[in-house]
């Protein structure tokens, strides 16, 4: 197994197709640097992201995810972007009962203008999941590194931060 | 989701790989992305694989047509630039040769790895990760076509600014109807307010009224002052307005434009919109003589009748009897296909950097203060007075750059600052003779004529101090100083503090977004860029058309600029519209969502869900069903149905599925 020290996690990202993508487009256009970590995947909009989609990239090997769209009150589709923040505190607290780390799934708002905060919230993510280490999903009779009485615990801190 | 080959007939993949000059070739190795997706996805379909120079030539483009042809391709792959930027160059190369275009697919190697990575070796990885999703994607692809939807002939412009007239004059000119909405009682915008327009120094009023009372008598548009566009509902081509009509309690069929009610209301207001706080107008008002349309409004804010339930000396004088104190608030809904927004700029509010000592200082005014008071028909009729009225200033000081170009409150330069600094030194030079020192961090001129404008006020005997002023006070410490403003500035170019005793300063305010532009965004569904301009669609080759269809901008609703660079957008944008009113309809991506019916429960979820209303429940059935004519294809419902009855076009659940167990492939 890879050490955790050069441990290099593969992470999938959702964009949507107005803002995040056009910001990853503009990061681009300005030769803004960020890790090769990140692969991303285009929808129209973050409300169209499956929960199943999430954990498909779970599934399939990636070590993290991250959920992008437009800011609070700027939806190019008026309010779909909250139904994406809903999913995504659902999906924490499915994630978390899974025993895979809240951490691992990012919510970042990007608008198309901000090419420099995506590349830098891409980076964040790379480091923190280069500290978390590879998600053993996939491989045979490997046991979840969060037991149950942390899981629980993780879940009251969730439903603090979403209702406080 | 793999799609593997039970049932489904085996598809022929044909994936090209850019080079974009060295663009991408630069960091990714793309000879063996090329090959490794001819040797290692072969099984998925892949039958041929190619790299070239510059996939979007006419030369690449033929590579792709002649493989469909001669391979019979069923699929194509294209690794190269955003789909923002070609999609549709290598769809039309696809549909040439008689493959449906939906069925080509472009994955970015170019701004999301070659530009935004150095390792190539990551790089080249990376790609093939990318390329991978997209061969996985494409084998889901259907076959579709493209929408097409009528554009109805009449447009809704936005502002009536200089912008806002010149769209609404071109197209209305073109002999197609167009509906000119304005907040303020009358149309010109901020450009009426001016004396002088840089660098010709030709009169605003001369050169913009014979537009105003044009495009007020115009009979292709129906102008609407005093009103706010309420609603905005449908989509390119067939938006419904709702424009409220705020009660003028006049009746403009009656009015004559006599005057007379303003002459007769007794109570004064201070104008801090049109006169920028430097005189007052009545509480019913035509904000300046030569307003288009030339009917008052009443400020019901402001009427004695409103406030105690007397006066109505407007109405006893009223030779016409207009006057309709009974005159409501009108809700008026027409159709329009396409939309011009062009509603302008605020200025900054000197306030803020209260080191300035605007409202504090009696003798520090802004720029629109000082616009007005060179204005002839202005509060001071052209007078260059402080603010008691009378005294001519010896010595002003004029800052450039206030609230722009500064961490504090604007960063961007608000363009136009640095001309209107040099408009009012020569002004002052022309009318007073006073001394005239103008305090920069650097001098912007780059418009036609313009940096000689700016030597002859050099030539003129303006003193030009380079550094950004610290302080304006009245603190008097050294001899001359009594009873004067200090300006205190380090003059950079002699590194030197220095401070200048002035009589009057004029603080030369930036542009700002209006201060509700992002609820008018929203309105309109268009997005604002952090400081709140709004965003164009490609900023330098698509400047004045938005992310949505059929929604423009122009002027400085886009970004602060000057009256030329307005009046190029608004004809511009008219130009766009035109173009799609002739075409009678248009092609729109046919990315929708559907219900299968016989998956559907009838647990109506989905009819929350959509903020166009596009999912419509039958209570006979039980079933929902989507309205493809209102469905903007966000895919909110396809994600939310529990049972997966609403598939979306385009972002299907297989297509995105596959994408991901491409993407995670092991390169």
């Amino acid at each position: 197994m890879t050490e955790k020290n050069d441990f290099e996690p593969t992470i999938v990202g959702f964009t949507c197709n107005w803002c995040s993508y056009r910001a990853a487009d503009l990061a681009g256009i300005a030769r803004i640097k960020y890790p090769p970590n990140v692969r991303l995947v285009r929808l129209m909009c973050s409300g169209r992201l499956d929960p199943t989609f999430v954990m498909k990239a779970f599934a399939e090997g990636a070590d993290a995810v991250m959920i992008t769209g437009c800011h609070p009150g700027e939806c190019h589709y008026l309010e779909q972007n909250y139904k994406a923040l809903r999913r995504y505190l659902l999906l924490r607290r499915t994630l978390v009962a899974m025993g895979i780390e809240a951490e691992r799934l990012h919510l970042a708002w990007a608008s198309a203008a901000e090419g420099i905060q995506l590349a830098r919230e891409i980076t964040e993510m790379v480091e923190r999941v280069r500290t978390l280490g590879p998600l053993n999903w996939h491989l045979n009779g490997s046991q979840p590194e969060v037991t149950n009485e942390a899981a629980g615990k993780k879940l009251q801190e969730i439903e603090l931060e979403v209702t406080s | 989701m793999t799609k593997d080959n039970g049932g489904i007939p085996q598809e022929k993949i044909g994936v090209y790989v850019c080079h974009c000059g060295t663009n991408i070739s630069a960091t990714v190795d793309v000879e063996d992305v090329a090959q490794w997706a001819a040797d290692k996805l072969e099984h998925r379909g892949v039958v041929i694989a190619r790299d070239y120079k510059f996939m979007c030539s006419s030369l690449g483009q033929e590579l792709i047509e002649n493989d469909i042809r001669e391979l019979r391709l069923t699929r194509v792959v294209v690794a190269a630039c955003s789909p923002h930027l070609h999609e549709k160059t290598f769809r039309t190369a696809c549909e040439n040769a008689g493959l449906n275009p939906y069925l080509c697919e472009l994955v970015s190697i170019r701004e999301q790895v070659s530009w935004v990575h150095t390792d190539k070796v990551a790089a080249t990885a990376k790609s093939k990760a990318v390329l991978s999703g997209g061969v996985e994607r494409v084998l889901w692809h259907e076959p579709l076509e493209a929408m097409s939807v009528p554009i109805h002939p009449a447009t809704l412009v936005v502002g009536g600014g200089i912008a806002g007239i010149q769209a609404a004059l071109e197209i209305a000119d073109a002999g197609h109807p167009v509906y000119l909405v304005e907040r303020e009682p009358s149309i010109g915008g901020h450009m009426a307010q001016f004396d002088k327009t840089f660098p010709t120094l030709d009169c605003s009023a001369c050169i913009l009224t014979p537009k105003m009372v044009d495009a007020g008598v115009h009979p292709n548009i129906t102008l609407m002052t005093w009103a706010e566009v309420e609603k905005v509902d449908g989509y390119v081509g067939n938006f419904d307005v709702t424009v409220r009509q705020k009660a003028r309690k006049v009746i403009t069929d009656l009015c004559t434009g006599c005057g007379i009610c303003e002459e007769k209301c007794p109570k004064k207001v201070v104008d801090d919109v049109y006169e920028a706080g430097l005189a007052y107008r009545k509480a019913v008002y035509t904000p300046f003589p030569q307003a288009v349309p030339n009917y008052p409004v009443m400020d019901l804010k402001n009427c004695i009748y409103f406030d105690t339930g007397k006066c109505k000396a407007c109405e006893k004088f009223c030779p016409t009897n207009a006057i309709d104190f009974e005159q409501e608030d009108e809700l008026i809904g027409f159709q329009v296909g396409n939309i011009i927004l062009a509603t302008g700029y605020d200025m900054f509010d000197a306030r803020k950097m209260s080191n300035y000592g605007y409202g504090r200082l009696e003798n520090v005014f802004t720029s629109m203060e000082f616009e007005r008071m060179c204005n002839a028909s202005g509060p001071t009729e052209g007078n260059i007075v402080l603010r008691d009225g009378v005294s001519t200033p010896k010595a002003v000081g004029i800052i450039h750059c206030v609230g722009s170009r500064d961490k504090n409150y604007n960063e961007y330069c608000s363009s136009i600052c640095c001309m209107q600094s040099l408009k009012f030194a020569h002004l002052v030079d022309e009318r007073t003779g006073a001394q005239v020192y103008n305090f920069y961090i650097d001098i912007r001129t780059p418009g036609k004529g313009y940096d000689e404008f700016y030597n002859r006020i050099v030539e003129e005997g303006t003193h030009f101090v380079r550094g950004k002023v610290a302080e304006v006070t009245n603190a008097a410490r050294l001899n001359g100083e009594k009873e004067k403003l200090i300006i205190q500035v380090e003059d950079t170019l002699i590194g030197k503090q220095r401070r200048i005793p002035v009589d009057m300063v004029i603080l030369s305010a930036g542009l700002e977004p209006r201060h509700d532009a992002k609820d008018v965004a929203k309105l309109f569904g268009i997005s604002c860029s952090a400081d709140g301009w709004y965003i164009e669609k490609h900023p330098k080759l698509d400047p004045i058309a938005t992310m949505t269809e059929g929604i423009y901008i122009a002027g400085c609703v886009q970004g602060p600029k000057d009256i030329p660079a307005s009046v190029a957008q608004g004809a511009a944008a008219s130009a766009r519209v035109l173009g799609k009113i002739q075409q009678g309809e248009m092609k729109m991506e046919p990315i929708r969502a559907s219900v299968i019916e016989a998956q559907c429960s009838g647990c109506r979820i989905c009819n929350d869900l959509c903020p166009y209303n596009a999912i419509l429940f039958h209570e006979d059935t039980m079933l929902s069903e989507i309205n493809p004519a209102l469905c903007q294809g966000c895919g909110t419902c396809v994600a939310a149905c529990p049972a997966g009855a609403i598939t979306g076009t385009g972002f299907s659940n297989e297509q995105v599925l596959a994408q991901i167990e491409g993407l995670l492939m092991s390169v």
